[in-house]
């Protein structure tokens, strides 16, 4: 009993020490996508300024339930959300980088050179397309040796801003998976398994022998998995990378809610699935905490750009970053 | 007389506060039901006892139902059940009666052991171990003598039914086991005596007397363990494969309720969606609060043996 | 005849006896094969770094966990803070003064808790601590923590405080020692090391438990010391890293899963040998 005494006034103590420190600790949740660069972002942060930025990566589902239940202090999400649902709960968001998804596929033998159409992924997707070797996908690798293996369609179990941005590529080039299934950060998929986060998603692919799916390309290369040449709008055969998405990316126009989409954008260099991030926050959020906030987002956009490439996320244009600046200030 | 009445008063104070404290965790019970009542209600407005029923979960469409959940939930138990129950049986039996007295305690302590490990160490092990050993190795030589039969259709992935009911059936062995081995220790000497006098084998009696004898305890143990496998999250979420299905194939990726609570809790993103999955663990909280009641109550009725604890 | 059906008899014995070894031998062979396994996979992710240094991002090789050990010690001393005193409390009461409708219904309620999943406990926590307070804390994920716990202290307390002798407590009360006192200094104090055992059993049960953290302790990826706070606990970061594509973060994993098994099993088996020894 005694014990349990001493024990609740170390715990008084140590509150009433710490609360002093309450707007040097944020709390923020979300999308998976750019959880390697902002962990990176916020563990650099910490070690120059002090200030503690707490991220987990629950999906982007979560960052935007998060942030409307008012649990988090800032949300992250790769779906942007339509102005209608930002002003019904008083909300602000602004993007951070873009990046974009790698078809991720694991077929022994076939590291790299598998070329894939933005009508076959969508069959795979929509469970019409079950082997490897199928017709239509020997017919655009006819070099490949593709085994008699049945495509294990692997994606998001929680809800997820990459699904939302390969859902809405899917979208654009299938009328079939428009009506049949839709877009949104979480679907109710026709065929293939769910695994949780980008993490699960390209930990699941790397698992299974046959399996495809789509992940944030920074999971891609950290990890080292085989990804497939996607087919542009304009015909042309592609890999994510930085200079495709910043391609696609400058075709984006930016309304003032910031609400962009440029999936299966128009460009010759223009890879298809691509996206940006988003920062979400309250508009009557805590004052203190912020500036506290303010002053991270001017520290990432000022010296987070070489951690974005570094990860092959793609830092934005300095015009876009001023113009998202300017409106958080003015909250 | 003065003295006497301030002892009496601080008697009554005493009993008064550890009644006070039974009655909140009587009216906390009470609490979960209701505080889980109240926020699935939007959901049964929407959906009705047609939930229970429907296998959309499309959050796109605004559609929610448990079918699929319940699907997986009680057939990866049942499942688990299946492997596990002869198990625990032939360790109770073995550990009450065949084994030399001086190794019972150890290893009935092993076997505790293994209710202790936490719920995502065994995830962790079965992704990384289990999942690569079904997938290369048992699940492919199923297929290949058993595949005409629908359980064993399909691909073999390695997550998915069969590894998620397998990873759960070691988790409950220890409890069905344990139970069972205090009931059938606690059958009284002279039954066993009458059944081997009347020339029974040891087998016999072991089959025919002591476990009829110990039955309404041996099945609370059973609906101990069979409820704990419905609420299984961690390991089973890790495995299982989260996809909703109301597939027959022990190969197929399932999704169970406490594993759709696990992934999409957090994320659900609007008010129907998060009541829909509250209601499924309303759903999951009433059926295991059943099935423990009424363990419980064939337990209790056991009681007669002072030996078995539960 | 008889004869031949006697040998099949004895056959059967054989057979059933024979599986039943077996049957020991699996449950025996699975705890030494996940043991092992985790112990070859952990062992050489734990250095200094693993206890002291916080996690570094993707990456960035090193750090450690130490904000997940110290959040989960917090967790399981907030938690038992709030549920071994009250937890007690309602033992004493079902075993001392509990009769009638009353204690049997407190009972039997109590009992089939430990029976509800951990995950629904964490749902009830979100909803009446996470969302009024408008954050995830610690004291959210020690809530649901606490009413994991609850039940079996009351549960080992109520029939610790059985086991004492009715004659110490008619002796203590001959003496003139009111009623609570003899309570808490005799029958509580004969029983006390009953009464710790049931209380290690709890949390060796609870500690392993990631599920009802998921949305109340949430997690943290610095150290943490306030209550209202998200906190980070072992079990939900080894589930977090374990579903992560990253090898380095499957390596620590394994380590943390070493770590949180040793703590669990060493706990469980000191309250055993400790029980068995009383």
């Amino acid at each position: 009993m005694k014990r349990a005494l001493k024990l609740a006034l170390v715990i008084a103590i140590v509150l009433s020490f710490t609360t002093a420190y309450a707007a040097e600790i944020l709390n923020g949740a979300g999308a998976t996508f750019p959880y390697p660069l902002y962990s990176k972002w916020f563990y650099n942060y910490e070690k120059q300024t002090g200030v503690k930025i707490n991220y987990q990566s629950i999906g982007s589902g979560g960052g935007i339930q998060q942030i409307e239940a008012g649990t988090v202090d800032f949300g992250a999400s790769d779906a942007p959300l339509p102005k209608e649902e930002l002003d019904k709960h008083g909300l602000f968001q602004f993007p951070t980088v873009a990046g974009s998804e790698a078809i991720a596929y694991n077929l022994p033998g076939i590291p790299t050179g598998l070329k894939l159409t933005p009508e076959v992924i969508a069959d795979m997707y929509l469970g019409k397309i079950t082997k490897w070797n199928d017709q239509r996908i020997k017919e655009l690798n006819p070099n490949l040796n593709l085994p008699d293996m049945p495509v294990i369609v692997v994606h998001r179990s929680d809800g997820s801003g990459t699904t939302n941005i390969f859902t809405w590529f899917l979208g654009d080039v299938s009328s079939e998976w428009k009506t049949k299934v839709g877009s949104g950060t979480s679907v109710k998929w026709p065929v293939g398994i769910g695994g949780k986060g980008n993490e699960g998603v390209a930990g699941l692919v790397k698992q299974t022998a046959g399996a495809v799916g789509y992940v944030e390309l920074a999971y891609v290369i950290e990890t080292k998995m085989t990804h497939a040449l996607v087919r542009n709008r304009d015909g042309h055969y592609l890999y994510p990378s930085i200079e495709t998405t910043v391609a696609a990316a400058s075709n984006a126009n930016v309304p003032p809610d910031f609400y962009v989409k440029f999936t299966y954008s128009k460009g010759k260099n223009s890879y298809p699935i691509a996206g940006f991030t988003y920062y979400i926050v309250r508009k009557n959020m805590d004052r203190n905490k912020l500036s506290t906030f303010i002053k991270f987002v001017e520290w990432a956009y000022k010296h987070g750009n070489a951690d974005a490439k570094a990860l092959d996320y793609v830092p934005m244009p300095d015009s876009l970053k001023h113009k998202a600046l300017t409106a958080l200030k003015k909250l | 007389m003065q003295k006497h009445n301030i002892k009496l008063n601080k008697d009554h104070a005493f009993r008064g506060l550890t009644a006070l404290l039974s009655l909140i965790l009587l009216l906390l019970s009470i609490g979960i039901l209701f505080k889980l009542i109240i926020s699935s209600n939007l959901s049964f407005n929407a959906f009705g006892f047609k939930f229970l029923l429907s296998k959309d979960w499309d959050p796109v469409q605004k559609l929610f139902g448990a079918l699929p959940f319940m699907w997986g939930t009680f057939f990866s138990a049942t499942l688990a059940l299946i492997f596990a129950l002869p198990i625990s049986i032939g360790i109770a039996i073995f550990l009450s009666e065949l084994a030399p007295i001086w190794m019972r305690q150890p290893v009935s302590f092993i076997i505790e052991l293994l209710a202790a490990i936490p719920s995502v160490v065994y995830g962790l092990w079965g992704l990384f171990v289990l999942v690569p050993v079904m997938q290369h190795w048992v699940e492919p030589v199923l297929a290949k003598y058993l595949g005409f039969l629908p359980l064993f259709k399909g691909y073999p992935l390695g997550v998915g039914m069969l590894t998620g009911g397998i990873i759960i059936a070691i988790m409950i062995i220890p409890t069905i086991s344990s139970i069972s081995r205090e009931i059938l220790a606690a059958v009284p000497e002279n039954q066993k005596e009458a059944a081997l006098a009347i020339g029974m084998t040891r087998w016999e009696t072991i089959w025919k007397v002591m476990l009829p004898y110990g039955r309404s305890g041996i099945v609370g143990a059973i609906l101990l363990g069979y409820g704990r496998a419905l609420g299984e999250t961690m390991a089973v979420t890790m495995v299982i494969g989260n996809t909703p299905s109301l597939s027959l194939s022990l190969f197929a990726p399932a999704y169970t309720i406490a594993s759709v609570i696990a992934n999409e809790f957090t994320e659900a993103t609007y008010k129907l969606y998060i009541s829909s999955l509250i209601e499924l663990s309303l759903i999951l909280f009433v059926i295991t609060f059943t099935l423990n009641a009424l363990a419980r109550f064939l337990l209790w009725r056991m009681k007669r043996f002072e030996e078995v604890k539960v | 005849m008889k004869n031949l059906k006697y040998t099949r008899r004895k056959l059967t014995q054989k057979v059933m006896f024979f599986l039943s070894v077996v049957s020991a031998f699996i449950g025996i062979a699975m705890l030494f094969l996940i043991l092992g396994y985790i112990i070859y996979k952990g062992g050489h992710g734990i250095n200094l770094d693993f206890f002291t240094k916080l996690p570094t991002p993707v990456g960035v090789p090193g750090g450690g966990m130490v904000n997940a050990l110290i959040g989960s010690t917090y967790l399981i001393g907030l938690a038992s803070l709030l549920s071994i005193p009250v937890g007690i409390l309602i033992g004493v009461y079902l075993s001392e003064f509990g009769r009638g409708a009353f204690a049997s219904a407190v009972r039997f309620v109590s009992e089939t808790l430990t029976g509800v999943p951990s995950i629904v406990m964490g749902i009830f926590a979100y909803s009446i601590v996470v969302i009024p307070m408008g954050r995830f804390s610690a004291l959210a994920g020690a809530f649901a923590l606490s009413l994991l716990m609850l039940p079996i202290i009351v549960k080992s307390t109520e029939e610790l405080l059985k086991m004492v002798p009715n004659d110490l407590r008619e002796a203590s009360l001959a003496l003139g020692i009111p009623r609570w006192k003899t309570i808490l200094k005799v029958v509580l104090s004969t029983a006390k090391s009953g009464v710790i055992t049931g209380i290690m059993l709890a949390i060796a049960r609870v500690g392993g438990e990631a599920a009802p953290l998921l949305f109340t302790a949430f997690g943290n990826s610095f150290m943490n010391w306030r209550p209202d706070q998200p906190i980070a606990s072992l079990p939900v970061q080894i589930y977090v890293y374990a579903s992560s594509p990253y090898e380095d973060w499957h390596q620590k994993a394994w380590a943390a899963a070493l770590v949180l098994m040793g703590i669990v099993l060493i706990t469980n088996i000191i309250a055993r040998v400790y029980a068995r020894k009383k």
